[in-house]
């Protein structure tokens, strides 16, 4: 299990910053929102993994499942959020002003021609 | 007895934004009033904080009143008192420089600069390494709205760059915060310094990586080398006021490196003591030197000022990078110098640009400006401030560092760049003097632009040189006020090189004694 979601999460990355470094902005928003989801997975994993623990404190329990993490990610996906909408609506206007979707702002030369 | 006014740097431009938002369809007269009495009132406020934590001890103000480390706590110390005030100081100047015309340009300018206010203020206050992540991204959020305010291709192309980087850069935060909060379960600052010295071994590579993790961020926001390249389109391109409100946004940036590596990875933090000691001094000289290249190679005065800001980080993070009390002091010292002065050289640009309708800030001759006189005497001022001549306030402050840091290992190191960057700086500054003041086109223009409709220059009156000057002013106060200045940083430094003051401060002596006797014991 632990293997499992420790793979994810470095594919995950691994993946978000392949696309973050292209040029184009679609390819890097893409990349911003993977390697967003990714962390929020890594915050909820920061409160360990366990299954059936309870999350309302009870008598007879002596181990809870970790409810900051779940706070924090909730924040954190949220913020994320706002920030890649706007990342998007910033990259709708630079390819309108600049004219290309190049992240430098500058259109390269097609091939041929 | 609780101090209500601590959050009121943080409440107050929340309402007053939300008050603006509201009235978005309303004249900008309107909003000018509100933004500007804003800006008042937390000058005020913050003045008083400053007074009071002058003389007294750190403050802190848990929210809602739960206990710490559980709930939220702002946390008042001298450094982030004295960081709360120039704050505001700035703000208001650059909000009146900005009611003359900037805020037209767009909409919304006045709302986003109170959400910035906060964020600022926030990044300040919060004693709470998550907080910490919310007020940047609080202050983040507003400065890609004003990065990009006015528009036009150059502000977009430089926003781009800036917003990509600090989103990369927040989900790199946040790496760090869950490995601290993994394997310390606290995100309180006080708490993980009390942790972080009681950490097992077996810990100490994670807890590092995660200190220098977050080091990379804080580098980024305070524009340390490898990630300051997107600083001088950002701030070279955008709108003045803007431009000089972010010459505090990169001082949050040194502010937070101060406050985590004294308090979090202090010298009695065990596993991670003392992390970024090896670090910080060779970054921020490299910094310093690209800085100073930059200052040299640019041929704009807006660009320029942009890489004198790098160069005042640098310069800065290199006589912190020391980790001593007394070089510290210095670095407070200069501090409120450098940032209010690299402002006031942008809002000077500015004006300078907007009388010459042909090379603009550009350092090619054009026809001399409207008002030579009053502007050659403001760009003499900030130039001679910021390039450390006396008497103006930098000569005092960088005598200061250098004495400061004499018995430090890398003093030669800093002795050199720091000089020599000074060096450059005086010689760049002489030469965009010289091509705007004096290598001037005759008569009415060059001949190769055709002759078109051309706005008139506008002559400037009280109203549009008293930002600017009010800022160049403030350096010979700093030297009026030298010796209480002094004396304030000294205190300031106690608190922060020592951080049992501030555990104490915010959760009780009892949990502050492990931390006591581990330094003790060692």
């Amino acid at each position: 299990m632990e293997w499992l979601v420790s793979a994810c999460f470095g594919v995950m990355i691994a993946c978000g910053v392949y696309l973050v470094l292209r040029a184009r902005t679609f390819p890097v928003i893409l990349g911003l929102t993977l390697i967003s989801y990714a962390i929020n997975l890594f915050l909820f994993l920061t409160g360990r993994l366990h299954t059936n623990l309870p999350d309302i404190i009870s008598e007879n329990q002596t181990r809870y499942a970790d409810p900051l993490p779940q706070a924090l990610v909730l924040t954190a996906i949220v913020i994320g959020f706002a920030m890649i909408a706007f990342v998007v609506v910033l990259s709708l206007r630079a390819l309108g002003e600049l004219e290309t979707d190049h992240v430098d702002g500058k259109q390269e030369k097609p091939p041929h021609d | 007895m609780i101090n209500h006014l601590i959050v009121g740097p943080l409440l107050l431009p929340l309402l007053m934004g939300t008050l603006i938002v509201l009235n978005a369809n309303h004249p900008v007269a309107r909003h000018r009033i509100l933004g500007l009495s804003s800006c008042l009132a937390i000058l005020v406020m913050t003045g008083i904080l400053l007074f009071q934590s002058a003389g007294g001890p750190i403050q802190t103000y848990a929210i809602g009143d739960w206990p710490t480390p559980f709930g939220i706590v702002m946390v008042l110390d001298r450094l982030s008192a004295m960081m709360l005030f120039i704050t505001a100081l700035l703000a208001f100047l650059c909000l009146a420089y900005a009611a003359r015309g900037t805020d037209r340009q767009g909409k919304n300018f006045h709302a986003l600069f109170q959400f910035q206010l906060m964020g600022i203020n926030g990044a300040f206050l919060t004693g709470d390494l998550f907080n910490l992540f919310v007020f940047f991204e609080i202050m983040l959020l507003s400065s890609y709205g004003l990065v990009l305010h006015g528009g036009g291709g150059r502000r977009t192309r430089a926003g781009m760059h800036y917003v990509i980087l600090n989103l990369v850069g927040s989900s790199i935060f946040l790496l760090g915060v869950g490995i601290l909060y993994g394997l310390l379960g606290t995100l309180n600052m006080a708490d993980l310094a009390v942790r972080m010295s009681q950490a097992p071994a077996e810990n100490a590579a994670l807890l590092q990586a995660a200190g220098l993790i977050l080091f990379a961020v804080f580098a980024l926001k305070a524009a340390l080398l490898p990630l300051c390249f997107w600083l001088p389109d950002a701030y070279g391109f955008t709108s003045a006021p803007v431009a000089a409100l972010f010459a505090v946004m990169t001082k949050v940036g040194v502010y937070v490196i101060l406050r985590v590596y004294c308090l979090i990875f202090s010298d009695f933090a065990g596993v991670g003591a003392g992390l970024l000691n090896t670090w910080l001094l060779p970054a921020a000289l490299i910094t310093l030197a690209a800085g100073a290249a930059g200052v040299a190679g640019s041929r704009d005065l807006g660009r320029i000022t942009a890489w004198l800001v790098i160069v005042s980080v640098g310069t800065l993070l290199a006589v912190i990078g020391t980790f001593q009390r007394e070089a510290i002091a210095a670095a407070i010292v200069y501090l409120p110098h450098t940032t209010l002065m690299t402002a006031g050289m942008f809002l000077v640009a500015d004006l300078i640009q907007r009388q010459r309708p042909d090379a603009g800030s550009g350092l090619v001759p054009d026809r001399p400006v409207g008002q030579p006189t009053l502007l050659g005497l403001l760009f003499l001022t900030a130039a001679v401030a910021i390039a450390g001549l006396p008497p103006l306030s930098g000569f005092f402050a960088k005598v200061m560092m250098l004495m400061m840091v004499k018995d430090s290992a890398g003093a030669p190191w800093i002795w050199g760049m720091v000089l020599g960057g000074g060096l450059i700086t005086l010689t760049a500054l002489g030469r965009a003097g010289s091509v705007i003041f004096w290598k001037l086109l005759p008569g009415n223009g060059p001949k190769t632009t055709p002759e078109k409709v051309r706005d008139p220059v506008p002559v400037y009156g009280l109203a549009d040189l008293f930002p600017a000057a009010a800022l160049l002013a403030i350096s010979p106060l700093l030297v009026l006020f030298g010796s209480m200045i002094t004396e304030f940083a000294f205190a300031a430094a106690d608190h922060v090189i020592n951080p049992v003051h501030y555990i104490e401060a915010v959760l009780g002596p009892d949990r502050s004694l492990p931390l006591l006797l581990s330094s003790g014991g060692e």
